[in-house]
C-alpha cells in the first residue's frame, strides 16, 4: 500500500523537475494518441518538438516561435500574479479581445493621419481596455462577493459576440467588399506592429513580454507588492495579519493581468493578425494558463513555458501539414500537459511512503 | 419589431427544451459540490457528452444508447479530475479548468468525421388526454422522454440528499470531511462517486444539445453552457429544486431572446447573443451579495483536498 506524506515544505530539486517530467509524460501519452490515429508517433514527436527548431525548414518556423511565444508569456506573467495570491482570472481570453478591439479602435479612428504619436496611444488603450474589462470581476468580487471565475470566464463570452459585432459593425471597413473585418492595420504605418528585425518575428509585443518577465521577477523578489501576494496565496491568514488589503491585491492582480492580457491583443491586432475580424483570438488567453502553471508560476519559468507551448503551437501546425495531424489533436495534447503537470505536483508536495497493509 | 409575430405557446413550449441541458449539467454538478468538490471540468465534460452521444446515436440510430455512451463519456473524463484531485490531491480549479481544456480539444478530435452530419429525428411523446390539453398539453406534455428524465433526476436528487443515509453522508463528507472520516466514512470513495454523477449528469446534458436540441455536430457547440450550469449551482443556493426554478428562468431567457432575433428586434443580433451571460453575471452578483449571500449556503469543505494524515 501506498501512503503519501506531506513534506513540511515543498521539495525544491522536485520543483524544478516536475515540469520536465509532465513534458516527457504529455509526450508519451501524446505518442499513444498519434499512434491511435494512424501516425508514427515518434515521427510526430520529432515534427513537432524538433523540425521547428532544428529541422530543415527550421529557418521559416524560427521567427513564428517568438510571434506566438508573446503574446502567451505576456499574458501568463500577468495571470501568474493572481494565480499565485489565489484570485483565478481565467478571462484572459476576452481581456486580450477587448484590448485589440480598444486599440484598434483607436488606430482606426485617426486614420489615415501619420503621426509618431498614434501607436503609442494605441498601447495605452489597448492595456487600459484590458485592464478595464479585468475590472468587472475584480470589482464584483470585492463589493458583491462574486466569484471572480464564473464572471471573468462568462465575460469572454460576451467579448466574443463584442468582437463580432464590432469585426461586422463599428470597425468594419467601409471599402472592403469581401469577408467582413476592419482595415488591415500592417497597411496603415502609423499604427502597425511590425517585425522589428527580418526573419526572427521579433514586433514590440514579444519586447514587452520580455520586459514584462524582467518586472515581474523583481516585483515577486525584490518588492512589498511580490511578497503580499505570495503571502496571500499561502496563508490568507498570515497575509491579513500581516496587514495585506486583499482588496487592494485583487485590484492589483485582476488589473495586471487584465491589463497585460489587453496588451498582448493589442500587439497581435496590430502586428501577426493585422485586423479586427470575427475570428481574430485563438484560444492564447486560454493556452496561457497552462503556460502559467507550466512555468510553475515563476517569471523565467514562464518564458520557458511559453517558448515550449509556442512550439506545440508551431510544430502541431507542421504537423498538420506533414502528417494530417489534426488541430484538436494538438489542443488535446496542450490538455495534457495541464493534467500531467498538476498530477506529478504531488511529487514536489508529498513524499511518497510504501506502508505495509494493516498499520493504519 | 413586430412582437406579435412571437408565438408565446411555442415559446413557452421551447422554454422546457432550452433548459434541459443546463438543467442536467447542474444537479451533477450540485451534487459534486455538495460532496465538497468544485469541479470547474463541467464545460468539458458536457462537450464530450455532445460529441460522444451523437457519434453513438448516428452509428447505431438509436437515441437510448446515445446518451448512455454520453453519460459514461462524461463519467470517465471525470475520473480523470477525480484521479487527480482526490489521490494525487492536485488543485480543483486548476485541475478542472484543464479539464475544460482538455475536453474542448478531444471533443474536436473525436468530431471531425461528424460535421455537417444530420442527426437522428427524435420524436416527442404523445401523453394520452394530458397533451391535448389546450395550452398547457404543448407546453409541458409534448416533449421528449429526457426532458422528464431530466426532471426526474432532479427529483431523485432532491429526495436522496434530503431523506435518505446516504444523501445524509454524501452531505456530512461535503461540510467537514474530517469528522466524516473520523466517523469512518470513506471520504473519497464518496467523493469520487459524486464526481462520476456530476461526470454522467454533464455528459447526458451535452448529448441533450447535440442529439435532441439542435441536432448536430458543431465544435464548440456548448458555447459556454457548462459555465452557466456552475453559476446555476450558486443561483440554486446548493439546493436541488432551486437549480429546476433557475433552469427553467434561464432557459426561458435564452428561449426569449431567440425569438427577439428572429422577430427582428432592432438591436444587432450579437448584442442579444450576449444577453444569457450578462444575465447568469447579473444573477450572480445578486445572489453573492447582501443578506442572502449565497456563500453561506455553500458547504464547508468546498473545493478543499482531504488528506487522511493531515
Amino acid at each position: 500500500m501506498i501512503r503519501l506524506e506531506k513534506r513540511p515544505t515543498p521539495s525544491k530539486a522536485w520543483t524544478y523537475a516536475t515540469p520536465v517530467l509532465a513534458v516527457a509524460l504529455t509526450m508519451l501519452a501524446g505518442g499513444l494518441m498519434f499512434a491511435l490515429l494512424g501516425k508514427n508517433p515518434f515521427l510526430a514527436i520529432k515534427t513537432i518538438f524538433y523540425d521547428p527548431i532544428l529541422g530543415e525548414f527550421a529557418f521559416y518556423y524560427r521567427g513564428q516561435l517568438l510571434v506566438k511565444a508573446g503574446p502567451l508569456i505576456l499574458i501568463a506573467i500577468g495571470l501568474a500574479m493572481g494565480f499565485k495570491a489565489g484570485i483565478w482570472n481565467i478571462g484572459a481570453e476576452g481581456q486580450y479581445i477587448m484590448g485589440a478591439i480598444c486599440g484598434a479602435a483607436v488606430g482606426l479612428a485617426f486614420y489615415p493621419a501619420e503621426h509618431w504619436y498614434i501607436f503609442p496611444l494605441m498601447v495605452i488603450a489597448g492595456a487600459l481596455g484590458g485592464l478595464l474589462w479585468a475590472m468587472i470581476p475584480a470589482i464584483l468580487k470585492v463589493k458583491f462577493h462574486t466569484n471572480e471565475i464564473l464572471v471573468s470566464l462568462l465575460l469572454v463570452y460576451v467579448a466574443e459576440q463584442l468582437l463580432a459585432a464590432m469585426a461586422l459593425g463599428a470597425l468594419r471597413n467601409p471599402d472592403a467588399t469581401g469577408f467582413p473585418g476592419s482595415r488591415n492595420l500592417q497597411q496603415y504605418p502609423a499604427a502597425s506592429n511590425p517585425e522589428l528585425w527580418a526573419g526572427t518575428g521579433i514586433h514590440y509585443g514579444v519586447v514587452a513580454a520580455l520586459i514584462a518577465v524582467i518586472f515581474a521577477y523583481i516585483l515577486l523578489s525584490r518588492h512589498l507588492t511580490g511578497f503580499h501576494i505570495q503571502l496571500a496565496g499561502q496563508s490568507p491568514k498570515a497575509a491579513r495579519f500581516g496587514g495585506v488589503n486583499p482588496t487592494m491585491l485583487v485590484v492589483f492582480c485582476m488589473g495586471l493581468s487584465g491589463a497585460l492580457a489587453g496588451l498582448a491583443g493589442l500587439f497581435e491586432v496590430t502586428g501577426p493578425a493585422g485586423q479586427i475580424a470575427i475570428n481574430f483570438n485563438s484560444g492564447y488567453g486560454f493556452t496561457a494558463i497552462i503556460v502559467a502553471f507550466l512555468g510553475r508560476l515563476h517569471p523565467i519559468g514562464i518564458l520557458l513555458a511559453g517558448l515550449l507551448m509556442a512550439l506545440t503551437y508551431i510544430g502541431g501546425e507542421a504537423a498538420q501539414a506533414t502528417l494530417q495531424i489534426p488541430a484538436a489533436a494538438i489542443q488535446a495534447f496542450q490538455g495534457m500537459l495541464l493534467f500531467f503537470l498538476l498530477g506529478v505536483d504531488v511529487l514536489s508536495n508529498y513524499k511518497i511512503k510504501r506502508v505495509k497493509e494493516g498499520v493504519a | 419589431m413586430d412582437l406579435s409575430s412571437i408565438n408565446w405557446i411555442l415559446l413557452l413550449a421551447s422554454l422546457m427544451v432550452a433548459s434541459t441541458p443546463i438543467l442536467l449539467a447542474a444537479i451533477g454538478e450540485l451534487v459534486c459540490e455538495r460532496a465538497g468538490v468544485l469541479n470547474l471540468g463541467v464545460e468539458g465534460m458536457m462537450i464530450t457528452g455532445a460529441i460522444c452521444g451523437f457519434a453513438i446515436s448516428v452509428e447505431t440510430q438509436s437515441a437510448t444508447l446515445g446518451f448512455i455512451a454520453a453519460a459514461l463519456s462524461g463519467a470517465a473524463l471525470s475520473m480523470i479530475f477525480g484521479f487527480l484531485t482526490q489521490y494525487l490531491l492536485s488543485n480543483q480549479v486548476a485541475t478542472g479548468l484543464a479539464l475544460t481544456l482538455f475536453g474542448l480539444g478531444l471533443s474536436a478530435l473525436i468530431g471531425q468525421g461528424y460535421i455537417g452530419i444530420k442527426g437522428l429525428e427524435i420524436a416527442s411523446l404523445h401523453i394520452p388526454l394530458l397533451s391535448d390539453i389546450p395550452v398547457l398539453g404543448p407546453i409541458l406534455f409534448r416533449h421528449d422522454l429526457m426532458v422528464y428524465v431530466s426532471i426526474a433526476i432532479v427529483a431523485a436528487t432532491w429526495a436522496t440528499l434530503k431523506y435518505t443515509r446516504a444523501g445524509l453522508i454524501l452531505r456530512a463528507v461535503g461540510e467537514n470531511h474530517d469528522a466524516a472520516h473520523a466517523l469512518g466514512y470513506k471520504v473519497i470513495r464518496i467523493r469520487l462517486m459524486a464526481i462520476a454523477f456530476g461526470g454522467a449528469c454533464a455528459g447526458l446534458g451535452g448529448a441533450y444539445l447535440s442529439v435532441v436540441r439542435v441536432p448536430q455536430w458543431t465544435e464548440g457547440m456548448t458555447a459556454g453552457a457548462g459555465w452557466i450550469a456552475l453559476a446555476l449551482v450558486v443561483f440554486a443556493s446548493w439546493k436541488p429544486w432551486r437549480i429546476l426554478v433557475g433552469a427553467y428562468l434561464f432557459g426561458g431567457l435564452s428561449v426569449l431572446q431567440l425569438n427577439l432575433q428572429a422577430a427582428g428586434l432592432k438591436v444587432p443580433v450579437e448584442y442579444l447573443s450576449m444577453s444569457p451571460y450578462l444575465i447568469t453575471i447579473l444573477v450572480l452578483v445578486i445572489m453573492s451579495s447582501g443578506r442572502s449571500r449565497a456563500a453561506l449556503n455553500a458547504p464547508a469543505e468546498l473545493g478543499r483536498s482531504f488528506h487522511a494524515s493531515s
